[in-house]
C-alpha cells in the first residue's frame, strides 16, 4: 500500500495538469527505509513528449546526490499519462529499474477527474496497490 | 589509489550488495572490464555491443559520460564513477 499525505498527492496532480499535454514526471523522496513519501521533487521531462518521459540525466544526478546527503531515497517515482489510463504502459514496465519504489501513474485524460494509482514494478511484473491519502503528515518518530 | 564506482540498488546483486566497488583502467571501457573480473554479470548490464546501454546513466565525477567520450572516456585514479538507472517510460 502507498500512504501519501494530501499535500504531496495534490502537488503531483497539479504538476501533471500543468504539463499537460506533455507527460510530467518526478519523485517523492523520503527517509531511507521509512516508506514515507515526504518531499515532492518535480523533474524535467527531457523528452518533452505526450507519450514518453525521461529524467534529464544531469538533474537526476543532482537530485539523487541530494537524497543521498539527506539519507533519503526515491520512495515514489511518478509520471502522467495524458491520453490513456493511469496504468503502466509496456514501455513503463520494460524500463522500470527501481524495484523498491512505488510507481505512481496519474492520468490527465479527463479534465475534471483525478486518476491516481500506484504500482510495484519488479522484473517485468506489475502489481497494483491501494493508495491511502492521509490528511496530515504522519507524526514524527 | 583506485577509481570508486557507485552501484545502484538494482545492480548490487552483482556486487554482493556493496554500494560502491573499486576498479582500475585508463578508460571507462577498461574500468568496466576490470570490474567484470570480480563482479561477473555487471558489464552486460552497462554495455551493449560497443556502447553504453541506452537507459543506464554513467557519470564521471560530475559529468554524464555521454557528454564526454562514452566508453572511451579517460579515467584516472581518484576519479569517482556513479551509475544510475535512467528513469524513463511511456
Amino acid at each position: 500500500m502507498l500512504r501519501i499525505d494530501r499535500a504531496a498527492y495534490d502537488a503531483i496532480l497539479a504538476h501533471a495538469r500543468r504539463d499537460h499535454p506533455d507527460e510530467a514526471c518526478g519523485v517523492v523522496a523520503g527517509p531511507a527505509g521509512s516508506d514515507r513519501p515526504e518531499r515532492v521533487i518535480e523533474m524535467l521531462n527531457a523528452a518533452r513528449s505526450p507519450t514518453f518521459y525521461e529524467f534529464d540525466s544531469m538533474e537526476q544526478l543532482r537530485v539523487w546526490r541530494e537524497m543521498d546527503d539527506r539519507d533519503e531515497e526515491p520512495v515514489v517515482i511518478y509520471h502522467s499519462h495524458t491520453a490513456t489510463e493511469a496504468y503502466p504502459s509496456r514501455t513503463d514496465i520494460n524500463l522500470a529499474q527501481e524495484p523498491g519504489a512505488h510507481y505512481v501513474l496519474v492520468s490527465t485524460r479527463e479534465p475534471d477527474t483525478a486518476e491516481f494509482r500506484s504500482y510495484r514494478i519488479v522484473d517485468g511484473a506489475v502489481t497494483e496497490e491501494p493508495v491511502e491519502v492521509v490528511d496530515q503528515a504522519p507524526a514524527a518518530e | 589509489m583506485a577509481i570508486e564506482v557507485r552501484i545502484p540498488t538494482i545492480l548490487r546483486q552483482y556486487t554482493d550488495g556493496a554500494k560502491a566497488v573499486e576498479g582500475s583502467g585508463s578508460t571507462l571501457a577498461e574500468l568496466i572490464s576490470d570490474l567484470e573480473t570480480r563482479h561477473p554479470g555487471l558489464k552486460d548490464r552497462l554495455v551493449e555491443g560497443d556502447a553504453l546501454r541506452r537507459f543506464v546513466n554513467v557519470y564521471l565525477n560530475d559529468e554524464d559520460v555521454r557528454f564526454l567520450g562514452g566508453l572511451q572516456t579517460t579515467v584516472d585514479d581518484g576519479d569517482a564513477v556513479t551509475v544510475l538507472p535512467a528513469v524513463a517510460g511511456g
